[in-house]
């Protein structure tokens, strides 16, 4: 595999192709921030969090650090100004949803976000995609997956296929980076009935179970 | 059907048409595009063939419904040929007069003509009227000579012409060059060279590549792509053969809206009709090339115009756009090299084919070559479809062609480019239409929506709208998208409803900064309708967050209606219709609008008699207290 030369934070870095500026800098122990980014994952580049400057001919630019391939001579700035205001309004942006997260309030602490500058809205997901990610790259099992887009969208569990599924396996859980409660607690609605439980006559779409009390 | 196996068969197939066709023969064109379809247009159709038939004129007179000529504001538009008479608004009842007077006895009718506003003047060519006499119509002009549904009307008009002088006068190369030449920007928003895309795709070693018709228009306001697809169909089909043939593409796809019917349908009996006649499928004209079309239907999200959130729901996969650090034209569908243009761009592909990159560049600026479609609405007397040399200024499209604001308003603003664009003030307006001029004022190309906007428009609401409109339209995967649309959205609702507070409009402008971060193109130009109008009218906003005020008297939970009680008549009108029961009045009696009450619909400042003009908006100031009881007698 070819060598690349880059420069990262004005260190020169030799890395190889098919890098991205994460891994990079990584091998020069430069940390950039990621909270969707996930090793066993296919590159996403939803939460921008690891956004970083690069100079391409002459241009700056934004771009995500996890997706980002290395190139010749390229010339990357992991903080600046623009970069850490960006990542505080984002962090901000996050924390209105899942104020209590401990990765994001590590990170606000960094970037000197404040958890309370935006209203409440706590849904306390912020659209990283692991769990959804993860169920159907690893697992190949999509049992949960995103519903409806722009603010609307939000992640939910498939019930035909989560009741059979997530059991035994809840390997989403612990990937989830601001509680596992948001995914448990979502999941546990769709785990009724229980595989030995009665089959539920109910065919509305909503996770009640078909018992009546059950639900919200 | 006679397959087209060679170009020689092609050139007698047209001579065969063409001869058929007796240009004296009188011959009845109505508009069959969505607009005039929407005002009847088949109605009308339908009409002069059961007048002609009652007449016996069948067989002495032709009649077509053709594609969109763009006067949309006075449809349904009927041409009568061969002395190109254009009527305007025609309805049903007009048709017997139209028969009897115009082809039988050859006179006209004069109420159905244009009028020219300023001198009263009467147009009877369509090449009189200052709407169409402004313009440079090469593309949008194929669209009024011929029947959507009808290859033989393309093929005599010389359709498939720069197919056939592609596939054996020319070289891939050569095919290449000349739309290198031709410096033909992409009219889908981007403005990005067409030939750079299918340069880099002819060049990726993988041999299955893509060429693909964007026709997912979604600006709100814009349908200069529907009317292309509607009314010449074969055009964006043969400028899409040409790029599969110069690019090595032997597969492509439309991607066209669902909501657009007749595109759908008249695309799919254009590809039936080629592919019957051997202009699609294998060995095209004889020339040994192969090439094949699906047309895949949109769901409906506006995301999915951008390039790769359309790929991947070609894919058939939600329609979310995908970092494109390795180019579309390099890695697309299927990860193979895929074309993307849009329709407007295919079609000049076609012209510039058949009739020279210096032909083509004879329109234009240096920057940005060939013609532009824009639709025109809002504001503005003319609403229609648009087309000028690039390098016009806004101010001529406005005045000239649009003919100005109707109800002697005063202009205030253009929104060009769609959600993605901004506000060009009236300051602004000499500003020549161009890529490059476009994005220096903050604002862009995009795929050529204009919205004109009058004085009674108010600058905050309008990026309010854009923004409400993008909250739902980002797909939701990146946080700089999702999340500040959905912050700026707060701001921009608090400012109209008067709870926007000192330090709003910085807020506003971080967030747009941020914003920058986004996955696509889509996203970083979200904020750019907030940006525009706060560069341009930013004292708007100061007067929204400091006096409570809307300048433009729009804002509704900003505004109140208050009648002037010396200038109220008593004349019932407003107290009659007031669909909230909130005047008091009576006969003799100064009414009175009770604020409580009132819902601010603003039925009663519309019907008030101008002559009296009793009834007036406020903004930023305290409504008058309502005068007492016992004043209210009039003498």
């Amino acid at each position: 595999m070819s060598e690349i030369h880059l420069q990262i934070d004005g260190k020169e870095v030799v890395a190889s192709e098919g890098m991205t500026i994460l891994d990079a800098a990584k091998t020069v122990g430069i940390a950039i921030p990621t909270l969707c980014h996930h090793e066993k994952l296919e590159p996403y580049g939803g939460c921008r969090i690891c956004t970083v400057e690069v100079e391409v001919r002459g241009w700056p630019k934004l771009v995500a650090g996890c997706i980002y391939p290395v190139e010749k001579d390229l010339v990357v700035r992991t903080r600046s100004e623009k970069v850490d205001k960006i990542r505080k309004v984002l962090l901000e942006e996050m924390l209105a949803h899942a104020p209590d997260a401990e990765e994001l309030q590590a990170l606000a602490k960094e970037y000197g976000a404040d958890r309370d500058r935006f209203e409440k809205e706590p849904s306390f997901c912020i659209h990283c995609g692991l769990c959804v990610r993860y169920c159907a790259e690893i697992k190949k099992k999509h049992a949960v997956g995103f519903v409806d887009r722009g603010s609307n969208r939000e992640i939910s569990f498939i019930p035909e296929i989560a009741s059979k599924e997530c059991w035994d396996c809840k390997e989403c859980f612990p990937l989830c980076p601001t509680s596992a409660l948001q995914a448990a607690y979502v999941l546990a609605e769709s785990l009724i009935p229980q595989p030995d439980a009665e089959v539920s006559s109910c065919s509305c779409s909503c996770s009640c179970s078909g018992k009546s009390g059950t639900g919200e | 059907m006679t397959m087209l196996s060679s170009p020689e068969k092609l050139e007698c197939a047209r001579k065969d048409i063409v001869s058929r066709i007796d240009p004296t023969k009188p011959c009845i064109s109505v508009c069959a595009g969505a607009g005039c379809l929407a005002s009847g247009a088949a109605e009308v159709i339908a009409a002069f063939k059961t007048e002609l038939e009652f007449h016996g004129l069948t067989t002495e007179v032709n009649t077509k419904g053709t594609g969109c000529p763009g006067f949309c504001e006075r449809g349904p538009i009927v041409m009568i040929y061969p002395e190109e008479i254009c009527y305007l608004r025609v309805k049903p009842e007009d048709v017997a007069e139209i028969v009897s007077h115009t082809i039988k006895e050859k006179k006209l009718v004069d109420r159905l003509l244009y009028v020219d506003p300023a001198t009263g003047e009467k147009a009877t060519r369509e090449s009189d009227i200052p709407f169409y006499k402004n313009q440079q119509r090469n593309i949008l002009s194929e669209n009024l000579r011929i029947d959507s549904k009808s290859i033989d009307d393309y093929l005599a008009i010389g359709g498939y012409s720069a197919l056939s002088k592609a596939l054996f006068q020319m070289s891939p190369e050569e095919v290449m060059g000349e739309v290198k030449k031709s410096n033909l920007r992409g009219r889908g928003g981007g403005g990005f060279p067409a030939w750079r895309k299918w340069e880099e795709s002819r060049n990726a070693p993988d041999p299955i590549k893509y060429v693909i018709v964007n026709a997912d228009e979604g600006d709100p306001g814009a349908f200069m792509d529907r009317a292309l697809i509607e009314g010449n169909p074969h055009s964006i089909l043969e400028g899409l053969i040409i790029g599969a043939y110069a690019v090595g593409a032997h597969e492509g796809f439309i991607y066209v809206r669902q909501e657009y019917p007749l595109a759908v349908i008249n695309i799919n009996l254009a590809i039936r009709q080629a592919g019957e006649r051997g202009l699609l499928g294998k060995n095209i004209l004889g020339s040994g090339f192969d090439f094949t079309v699906k047309v895949h239907m949109g769901a409906g999200a506006f995301v999915c115009g951008e390039s790769s959130a359309l790929m991947t729901a070609l894919e058939g996969r939600a329609g979310e756009p995908r970092p494109k650090y390795i180019h579309t034209a390099v890695k697309g569908v299927w990860d193979h090299p895929s074309v993307l243009n849009n329709v407007e761009t295919w079609a000049n592909v076609t012209q510039i084919i058949s009739k020279g990159a210096d032909w083509f560049t004879q329109f234009g600026t240096k920057g940005s070559t060939g013609t532009k479609i824009f639709s025109l609405v809002g504001k503005i007397t003319n609403t229609g479809l648009v087309e000028v040399p690039m390098g016009v200024t806004l101010r001529d499209i406005i005045e000239k062609v649009g003919g100005g604001i109707p109800g002697g308003k005063q202009f205030k603003a253009v929104q060009t480019g769609g959600p993605s664009g901004g506000c060009i003030p009236e300051a602004q307006l000499d500003l020549p239409v161009d890529f490059d001029e476009l994005t220096k004022a903050g604002s862009m190309m995009g795929s050529g929506g204009m919205i004109v906007m009058d004085e009674d428009t108010c600058m905050v609401d309008i990026a309010r709208y854009f923004l409400d409109f993008l909250k739902d339209e980002s797909c939701g995967k990146c946080t700089p998208c999702r999340e500040g649309i959905r912050q700026m959205l707060k701001v921009l609702t608090n400012i109209t409803t008067g709870k926007g507070k000192e330090g709003d409009v910085e807020l506003l402008e971080e967030l747009a900064e941020s914003t920058g971060a986004a996955l696509c193109a889509l996203g970083k130009s979200a904020p750019n309708p907030v940006l525009s109008t706060i560069r341009y009218f930013r004292e708007e906003y100061e007067a929204h967050i400091r006096q409570k005020k809307c300048p433009a008297l729009s804002c509704k939970e900003l505004i109140a209606f208050h009648i002037d009680p010396d200038k109220c008549k008593a004349c019932g009108t407003c107290f009659r219709q007031c669909p909230a029961e909130a005047i008091d009045g009576g006969k003799k009696r100064i009414h009175v609008i009770d604020q409580e009450k009132c819902t601010k619909c603003g039925t009663c400042f519309d019907v008030c008699p101008p002559r009296f003009g009793a009834v007036r908006k406020i903004s930023g100031e305290p409504v008058p207290a309502p005068i007492p009881e016992e004043q209210r007698a009039m003498a």
